[in-house]
């Protein structure tokens, strides 16, 4: 029964069904009823080797197209120094489970304490947990700690400018739960605040989402909107990309409770939609809310500065259907990344990235509406993605750019496009991106 | 052996209540504290919560532990022991001292539904 | 040898950098044009470190890890066998890391078939009719599972179906997500060997239980005998019978869920598919459904279209999504090399041999260890700590002392039937020789106990850290630098 992943002789067989006093390994599942033991062949192809299973991941490999990528919608094209993959390779760290044993954990655990310090950085806020699936989700966590925190408020309000990707999660997990969501319209590309105010008037919002900057890359403007909120004795949410935050405005300093958003802007790859890394941080007062791990400071019995989990009695194992949410794991080997990008890039490198991302954006913004074929949507400003309105044929240009290994911007419908441009795009990739859109 | 007062009522989830006037104090019992170990956090309800009997009203919080509150009586939260959101472990060290919420009861009788020091005391031993 | 005990902030020096970016050549000073008001006025202390100082920063940490490349990792329930490195490799290939989410279809076959491959792997597995992939993690399948089932009932307008029975011996995701999934969770109880006790379960099962959840083997690692009666009593009420995923190890080869009678399942694939648990993720929590509930799975999924070409479908029906593109792809092509490794042949070797490793340990054990239930067992067992209760050492004691020695320890006070639970799952991947070193050093741990119980009660001893004040952190968390600097000042 040999194989490379199990390395059982027949004679270990053999010895060890003596120990334990049985003839074969099906006696093993004697108690198992006859009719459900599988006795047909499994569907699937016959072993590959090393060699074979190359192949077929080259095979597979070469019927996708590695593209100069010119869309975000919540996934952008950032580099990554070539360190960050070397050390997330360390074994050490990757075949690691869930720090439950400190004493041999200090490293995982470590590092998320770092995480969670340049997430906190980052968001302004106090508190940040050891990550979550992806944005999404962190969204729609971020609701349930806003109506956890308000006790008797059931109803949260999210911007329509939040991404539909993440506000279509969001309204799954209330539609189950049993959150009233309300999702507030937009105004010429931005949340309607004075929408916000009325629907608050009614006394039954436990929170607010929005979004920094928003799903059409506007910066939004949400002067006074905390204080509104919090009058209304309501919580603050502010979804935010996290990269963008070395320049703009920080949930904090709009007075946020709770900030929450996808890591990928990291630098993680694009992978398909995966892994990425969501994350959640909060104020103070939110931190017995907060769902999934902590990781905290303190010092072992000699007196040493060491990290552990903390506020366990908040989690599943524990709280069982009373905890804050059902998540176990987090997306430690992501936050990992995180933490390797950041600490790289650090605080001069990411504001580099940020300003690199805006020049190039605005430059093919600039490019765009000098041809003449492209007009403003909003007039509103904007970081590293941007939408503009065109009569040309957006399907047909994007084809055309395809067939030159080129994504195009996303269309929004209603002659809309939306472009990404981060720090990996050069001039020369914009000046061809237009060239091929406005002279076909 | 855990300390059990004689003046108090008891609940078999390990609360106990005074009541003075129409002014309830609860607070959990030092079995209770033992059981838990070191206590890091006490969740209190706010004064002008309405709690009812035996249903919960917050929760006491160990390393690895944490136990839901359970309210003796019915009736508006009046005050809570503010001293216990930094030192949670003033109830290890005196559990019938350190008291979580005074409540204005609705029903004074609610009462008789608890169990007296002895019966308490019996609860404990199984 | 002095610890490495610096944190990435304490190296940070300004003007230092671990990074070099291109010039930029645009011509145009894109921040300026946003207005001031909207830029943040605080900045972010994030380190300046060189890239040296952040390799050998995170080198360090490594080396106070313990994986499952370091030693033995018996902690039951968690599956922790072996990481093929060939799944890392082919997972970091840039023809599928470089792939945008919502790149055209036609530009992503070899990715889109992939997946479609691995949701076809997965329902034969099973023995269930499809798969979704989106879920990011067993506790995230778990609570998309629990919504196709909600989504089920309330799509017949079966809406009074609200409460899902949860054994009291299951893991404490369960009914975490059902709380999550907005359902009241009913206990049904365990017999003392763990198993689902039936005569409690039947007067449970009217017309609102929307299902149970069940894990099999149980968390004892005990097979549920009665399953097949119970998938009977569940169904025959309007139930539905929702599969656990944690422990399905010991059936791959042996048993499908789907021909137990379960509807729907969660598969963890860093569990019984080999991906790697990354120190708590990523994982990936494949949920599977049996014909019936296709229509509910959450969107978007893979599809193949009669051409043969693939493609994404975003559609309306089902429950909504839960994931903002298609789940942990990462993940799934690790766990994709692993089954086209192993092959339909040993594929059927893993669940035989995974029960073989654990029952060999238990006999070998059970004059030290207490073993509250007698017979075999699957993947895993329990213990209920040491059989001498007159040393005064615990669980908590034998598991650290177990991290002297070079091993992780199993997980301990869990399941909740037993006061000393210490639950040991080795895994087909272990060899008879680590086994046996094992054995010997847990038998070593009971001698100390007898003989000289103050060295198993101090342990660890010889760990980087000695025991840590978990209480000082829960009373006063410290969760970042800032904090941190405050308090040490």
């Amino acid at each position: 029964m040999s194989d490379k992943f199990m390395p059982h002789t027949e004679e270990d067989i053999r010895a060890m069904l003596d120990k334990i006093g049985v003839a074969s390994i099906d006696e093993l599942y004697g108690d198992v009823p006859e009719e459900v033991i599988y006795r047909e062949e499994y569907d699937i192809p016959s072993a590959m080797s090393e060699i074979e299973l190359r192949r077929h991941f080259n095979e597979l490999g070469a019927k996708n197209k590695s593209l100069t990528i010119f869309a975000g919608g919540g996934a952008y094209d950032h580099y990554a120094p070539s360190t960050v993959a070397h050390l997330l390779a360390r074994s050490e760290f990757y075949t690691a489970y869930t720090p439950y044993q400190p004493e041999i954990s200090q490293g995982t655990l470590q590092y998320i304490f770092e995480y969670q310090s340049m997430i906190s950085e980052l968001t302004g806020m106090e508190a940040t947990n050891a990550s979550m699936y992806d944005g999404a989700t962190a969204a729609a966590e971020a609701m349930f700690m806003m109506v956890a925190s308000a006790k008797k408020k059931n109803r949260v309000l999210i911007s329509d400018t939040v991404s539909e990707r993440v506000i279509r999660v969001v309204k799954t997990y209330a539609k189950f739960h049993g959150v009233s969501l309300t999702v507030v319209p937009e105004k010429d590309g931005v949340t309607d605040l004075d929408t916000i105010y009325k629907e608050l008037e009614a006394g039954d919002v436990a929170g607010v989402i929005v979004p920094t900057p928003n799903k059409y890359g506007i910066v939004e403007d949400f002067t006074g909107l905390a204080d509104n909120v919090h009058s209304a004795k309501g919580s603050l949410a502010v979804f935010a990309d996290p990269s963008a935050l070395a320049v703009l405005r920080t949930p904090a300093e709009w007075g946020a409770d709770v900030a929450c958003g996808d890591g990928q802007s990291l630098g993680m790859p694009l992978a398909f939609g995966g892994p990425y890394l969501g994350f959640i941080s909060c104020s103070k007062s939110m931190l017995r809310k907060m769902p999934g791990r902590v990781v905290g400071a303190t010092t072992d019995a000699d007196g040493k500065r060491a990290y552990v989990l903390t506020l366990q009695a908040r989690e599943q194992h524990i709280r069982r259907e009373k905890a804050t949410s059902n998540i176990c794991s987090n997306q430690s080997l992501m936050a990992l990344y995180a933490t390797i990008y950041l600490s790289l890039l650090g605080k001069e490198g990411l504001k580099e990235v940020n300003a690199l991302s805006c020049d190039g954006a605005h430059y093919l913004y600039n490019r765009l509406i000098e041809s003449g074929k492209f007009t403003p949507a909003f007039n509103k400003p904007f970081l590293k993605e941007f939408v503009v309105k065109t009569d040309l044929d957006m399907a047909k240009v994007n084809a055309r750019l395809l067939e030159n290994g080129i994504m195009g911007g996303l269309l929004l419908g209603n002659g809309l496009v939306e472009f990404a441009v981060t720090e990996k795009r050069t001039k020369e990739e914009i000046d061809t991106l237009v060239n091929l859109m406005v002279e076909g | 052996m855990s300390k059990i007062l004689d003046d108090l009522r008891y609940a078999d989830s390990h609360e106990w209540v005074k009541l003075e006037g129409d002014i309830a104090t609860v607070g959990i019992t030092d079995y209770a504290q033992h059981a838990l170990g070191n206590i890091v956090y006490v969740d209190m309800p706010e004064v002008g919560d309405e709690v009812t009997q035996g249903e919960d009203f917050g929760a006491v919080e160990s390393v690895k532990a944490a136990s839901d509150l359970l309210s003796p009586v019915s009736g508006e939260v009046v005050e809570i022991n503010e001293a216990l959101e930094d030192e949670p472990e003033l109830v290890n060290q005196d559990a019938f001292a350190n008291w979580i919420m005074k409540v204005k009861v609705s029903d004074p009788s609610e009462l008789e539904n608890l169990l007296d020091a002895a019966a308490y005391a019996k609860v404990c031993e199984e | 040898m002095k610890t490495y005990d610096k944190l990435i902030f304490e190296l940070s020096r300004p003007g230092r950098k671990g990074y070099s970016l291109p010039a930029d050549n645009f011509g145009v000073n894109g921040i300026g044009e946003i207005p001031a008001d909207l830029l943040r006025k605080n900045e972010a202390e994030l380190p300046e470190v060189s890239e040296l100082e952040v390799v050998r920063h995170f080198t360090n940490l490594s080396s106070k890890n313990f994986g499952v490349d370091t030693g033995f990792y018996p902690l039951g329930s968690c599956t922790m066998k072996y990481n093929p490195k060939i799944n890392e490799e082919v997972a970091a290939l840039p023809a599928f890391n470089n792939i945008h989410p919502l790149q055209d279809a036609t530009t992503a076959q070899g990715a889109l078939e992939l997946y479609y491959n691995l949701q076809k792997m997965l329902s034969n597995i099973a023995g269930l009719a499809e798969f979704t992939l989106n879920p990011y993690a067993g506790a995230h399948g778990e609570l998309t599972g629990l919504m196709v089932m909600r989504q089920y009932h309330m799509s017949r307008g079966d809406n009074k179906r609200t409460k899902v029975i949860v054994p009291n011996s299951a893991h404490g995701t369960n009914p975490a997500s059902a709380m999550v999934a907005g359902l009241e969770v009913v206990e049904v109880k365990s017999k003392p060997n763990g198993s689902i006790d039936v005569e409690d379960l039947r007067p449970l099962l009217d017309e609102t239980i929307a299902g149970i959840m069940m894990t099999n083997p149980n968390t004892l690692g005990m097979f549920e005998t009665e399953i097949l009666e119970i998938a009977k009593l569940v169904h025959e009420a309007g139930g539905l019978l929702y599969y656990d995923g944690a422990n399905l190890n010991p059936l791959l080869g042996k048993v499908r869920p789907g021909d137990m009678g379960f509807d729907i399942m969660h598969i963890n694939l860093h569990k019984t598919f080999s991906t790697p648990h990354g120190g708590g993720g990523p994982g990936s929590g494949p949920v599977g459904v049996a014909k019936h509930l296709v229509e509910f799975l959450p969107n978007p999924r893979v599809k193949k279209g009669e051409d043969g070409k693939f493609f994404v479908d975003f559609g309306e029906e089902s429950l909504g999504s839960v994931s903002t593109f298609f789940g942990n792809f990462g993940v799934m092509m690790k766990a994709y090399a692993y089954i086209l490794t192993l092959g339909k042949e040993n594929i059927r070797n893993v669940g035989p041999l995974a029960t073989l490793n654990a029952n060999y340990i238990k006999e070998s054990l059970k004059d030290d260890y207490l073993l509250p239930i007698e017979g075999v067992c699957k993947h895993e067992f329990v213990f209920d700590g040491l059989k001498d209760k007159s040393t005064g050492v615990t669980t908590l004691n034998v598991a650290k002392r177990l991290l002297d020695y070079g091993f992780h320890a199993p997980t301990i006070y869990f399941p909740l039937l037993f006061h000393e639970s210490m639950m040991i799952e080795p895994t087909e991947t272990e060899s008879k020789e680590t086994l046996d070193d094992f054995i010997e050093v847990m038998h070593k741990v009971a001698k100390e106990a007898r003989e000289t119980p103050e060295e198993v009660i101090n342990a660890p001893l010889t760990t980087i850290v000695r025991k840590l004040d978990e209480t000082g952190a829960a009373k006063n968390p410290i969760l970042s630098y800032r904090a941190l600097k405050e308090a040490e000042k």
